[in-house]
């Protein structure tokens, strides 16, 4: 005799959830829950699909859904079904996620994640079971609770000045552009079953081939936080949630979608070296620090000026050549209440030895381009340490400054001259090397080729470069 | 190789060098550099970037793919750690492997974005719901973000759990230079893997265990497991410790300032150590009970109004320990920490 009805493959043999009752489900009689069910399982075997289908097993009363499925499946938190389905879905392009929500799960808790996989198009096939109430916890409001209806949180009946309108999901899905198929079904008579049979194989078989997005709500019907019989529960879908909720097929192109392929060719650590852009030159060759121009381990910097001075990109460049001469280095920008009053820091350390703190409270070497900075700044430089100051905007010096060498120079000036006001900060670095001979002119200018890729702008801070250059050593051989 | 990084990119790279597959994060100030480093260099080599919808869908993502079987990390900063929460209960519950990073920042509420240390409570005690721990590394420098990056996803790995680099803003923002090498990860069999052939047909990753006695039983298992972490997993740095008359004691950027401290109080006479805990859980109680003589005063100098200092109490029965702590963004100067110190030496058993 043909078997015409057979379990799903896709269901396990026995259920053992409970020892005593290994051949039934643990919904209450006559849910909807168990019917979806099925149609799922038989969808699955159908389409030759267990293997490749994971299913997130939601907070509700399907959070046991693991028992009857004989598929991978992962039990998550209240809401999040649609995000860890990404993440596996990411991690195994071949998977067809299945997310079984009820509607406090999808429509209260999780809206947000599932809008947005929806819309991202995940290869998720969504079940979203609208039995307009929360059935585990006991029977409290849902998003979808139909208005006048008593649940244990509205027990007057929700209303639209307090709790507002029932939340319409598909129709909402189906505003997105990612779903290839939204549609409304239920499970409460032979003729929906059916019905709801024919578009979940539909939805399938577009996931086994890989197209993407399908949400399925389902009206279910619960009978127990409905306070009805099995009958008048279903009853109750055609006569009074269908008219909130009507059964609707809203979308459907998958014919016309290209499957979504999102595997790449994965790279290791030689693609990794390539990414980060590490040239030969960049790296130190080795061997012994040279000894610092202060005479000690540590040299601290800072550069100071208004935000869009550079003085990150001073400080970048300082560490960058510090690197290549095989000295510890840190560099630290200002941050937070630091940069109040208009002064933007970084903070250098160069060191012989490993460096404590990266942080410069009274730098050894100052560069101030702004009048603040020098203000602020200046009277903490040691007296064995050096200023460079921008003398084009800091026309005036602090009384109590108690560092040995005070230079100044026109470097918005110079850098104007070179072709751009923005090089100032070049300009004083070239300054401070020529003062004080902390790095020589070609290791600045090797630092700007790696900095600058574009070739006018290299010139310009080389340039730049040049002109500080030769102002400190002048002052250098002055001083 | 090496390369001038900031801390927060050095975890990226370290990330990708551990052979991590997906980075699933939300943009926060100052952790984002994390995430744009990620959009950067994870596509290029074929691995997942995506910028999720939130936190909590972040880190369900990083939920999801480790439960795939694969490396996930995501990254965020104090408000953002809060949301993701949920997720970390859950996945120590479920024995998920990932790496979260955790740039602090002010707090608490919206806060600034200034360094703080005010979440170790948060991320060392717990955080999420019931009784779960993650590994938490503190990471003192950029090299150290590096280097501990690394090894998170091959602890996460080894005793399936989250680990968390628990580091600041400052620590985040600086730059250093580090040495970027080839690196073999350690990768146990993941039998439990969610995957699309007939072999995990039947898999169930879960959280729940609706029979008590059951629960009771995870509960112990999950202890058990960190129990044997206790034991083999703490890590401290000790500086200068053996003939010190106190002991400063600190983490992440501030274990880097009371390095110097010790330098600087040792110019002058002040015989100072240091103990920076590498490993914030678990705590490195035995390297603090080696380390620090009954009767030694310590002093513990945190980002916070005083949560590190606890566990230095607790430890440490027989000591005298001192608390100075800065906050709102705020890092102490090296002048100030000198004075707390002296006071200390001054008034040693208060
Ligand atoms: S409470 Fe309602 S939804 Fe839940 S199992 Fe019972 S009938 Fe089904």
């Amino acid at each position: 005799m043909p078997i015409v009805l057979d379990k799903p493959s896709s269901f396990f043999d026995t259920f053992h959830r409970k020892p005593t009752q290994q051949k039934t489900t643990h919904y209450c009689p006559g849910c909807g829950h168990g019917i979806l069910h099925k149609l799922i399982a038989e969808a699955i075997s159908a389409a030759e699909l267990q293997d490749r289908c994971i299913i997130m097993a939601p907070v509700g009363c399907s959070v046991f859904l693991y028992y009857y499925f004989e598929c991978a499946s992962i039990s998550i938190p209240h809401g999040r079904a649609p995000a860890v389905a990404t993440g596996i879905s990411r991690m195994r392009p071949d998977a067809i996620l299945v997310c079984y929500q009820g509607d406090g799960d999808l429509a209260a808790i999780g809206t947000n994640n599932a809008i947005h996989a929806a819309s991202r198009g995940e290869k998720i096939i969504t079940f979203f079971v609208n039995n307009n109430v929360y059935g585990m916890t006991g029977g409290q409001m849902a998003p979808t609770t139909l208005l006048n209806q008593k649940t244990t949180t509205t027990p007057y009946g929700r209303t639209l000045e307090n709790e507002g309108a029932p939340l319409p999901v598909a129709e909402i899905m189906a505003t997105l552009d990612a779903p290839g198929l939204v549609a409304r079904t239920a499970v409460n008579s032979p003729r929906n079953i059916q019905k709801t049979r024919r578009l979940i194989r539909r939805g399938f078989e577009a996931m086994k081939d890989g197209k993407g997005y399908v949400f399925i709500e389902v009206l279910s019907h619960c009978p127990t936080n409905w306070r009805k019989t099995p009958e008048e529960a279903c009853r109750w879908i055609d006569e009074v949630v269908t008219k909130v909720y009507p059964l609707k097929l809203f979308k459907d192109d998958l014919d016309t979608r290209e499957p979504l392929c999102r595997e790449h060719p994965r790279g290791g650590f030689p693609e990794l070296v390539k990414a980060l852009g590490v040239r030969a030159e960049e790296q130190d060759a080795g061997g012994v620090p040279p000894a610092l121009p202060n005479g000690t381990d540590t040299l601290t910097f800072k550069g100071a000026g208004f935000g869009g001075q550079g003085v990150l990109s001073l400080g970048l460049l300082l560490a960058n050549t510090a690197m290549r001469k095989a000295w510890e280095v840190t560099w630290l920008p200002s941050y937070g209440p630091e940069m109040r009053g208009g002064v933007a820091y970084s903070s250098v350390v160069i060191s012989r030895k490993p460096i404590g703190s990266p942080v410069v409270d009274c730098p050894d070497i100052l560069i101030a381009l702004n009048k603040p900075s020098i203000f602020k700044l200046g009277p903490l430089v040691p007296e064995q340490g050096t200023i460079v100051y921008n003398s084009s905007m800091i026309d005036e010096l602090p009384p109590d400054l108690s560092a040995g060498t005070v230079a100044g120079v026109p470097a918005t000036d110079l850098a104007a001259e070179a072709g751009s006001q923005k090089a100032a900060n070049t300009v004083a670095l070239g300054c401070l090397a020529g003062i004080t001979g902390l790095l020589t002119r070609e290791e600045i200018a090797g630092a700007l080729r790696e900095t600058y890729s574009k070739p006018a702008v290299y010139d310009l801070n080389l340039r730049a470069l040049d002109a500080g250059w030769r102002h400190g050593v002048r002052q250098g051989t002055d001083a | 190789m090496k390369k001038l990084l900031k801390g927060n990119e050095a975890a990226v790279v370290a990330a990708l060098v551990a052979d991590c597959d997906a980075f699933f994060g939300y943009p926060i100030t100052p952790a984002s550099e994390i995430a744009h480093t990620a959009a950067l260099l994870f596509p290029k080599l074929g691995r997942v970037f995506l910028q999720a919808e939130s936190e909590l869908g972040a880190i369900n993502m990083v939920f999801g793919a480790a439960a795939a079987g694969r490396r996930a990390m995501t990254a965020s900063s104090s408000p953002g750690i809060s949301l993701k929460m949920e997720g970390i209960s859950y996945m120590a519950c479920a024995e998920m492997p990932c790496v979260i990073v955790d740039v602090m920042r002010a707090g608490p509420g919206l806060g600034n974005i200034g360094p703080e240390q005010s979440d170790y409570f948060q991320i060392v005690k717990g955080g999420g719901h019931g009784d779960y721990r993650v590994i938490v590394l503190a990471p003192g420098s950029v090299r150290e973000m590096y280097q501990f990056t690394l090894e998170a996803f091959d602890l996460a790995d080894a005793y399936r759990t989250p680990v968390v680099v628990l580091t600041d803003a400052t620590t985040g923002q600086m730059m250093a230079p580090v040495e970027i090498g080839e690196f073999e990860p350690t990768k146990p069999e993941k039998p439990w893997k969610l995957d699309t052939t007939a072999a995990t047909n039947g898999n169930v990753i879960t959280s729940i265990y609706l029979d008590f006695d059951e629960m009771e039983r995870h509960v112990g298992h999950l202890d058990a497991k960190y129990a044997e972490i206790s034991r083999k997993e703490a890590r401290a740095e000790l500086y200068r410790t053996e003939d010190a008359e106190i002991l400063v004691t600190g983490y992440g950027i501030m274990g880097r300032l009371l390095h110097s401290l010790a330098d600087d109080c040792r110019a002058r006479d002040l015989r100072v150590g240091l103990i920076r805990p590498q490993t914030l859980w678990p705590f490195p109680a035995e390297f603090y009970r080696r380390a620090v003589r009954p009767g030694v005063p310590v002093l513990t100098v945190e980002l916070s109004k005083g949560q590190l200092v606890e566990d230095v109490r607790l430890t440490l029965r027989d000591n005298p320990v001192h608390f100075y702590g800065r906050s709102g963004g705020n890092l102490p100067t090296r002048e100030e920490l000198v004075r707390q110190v002296e006071q200390v030496l001054r008034r040693p058993d208060v």
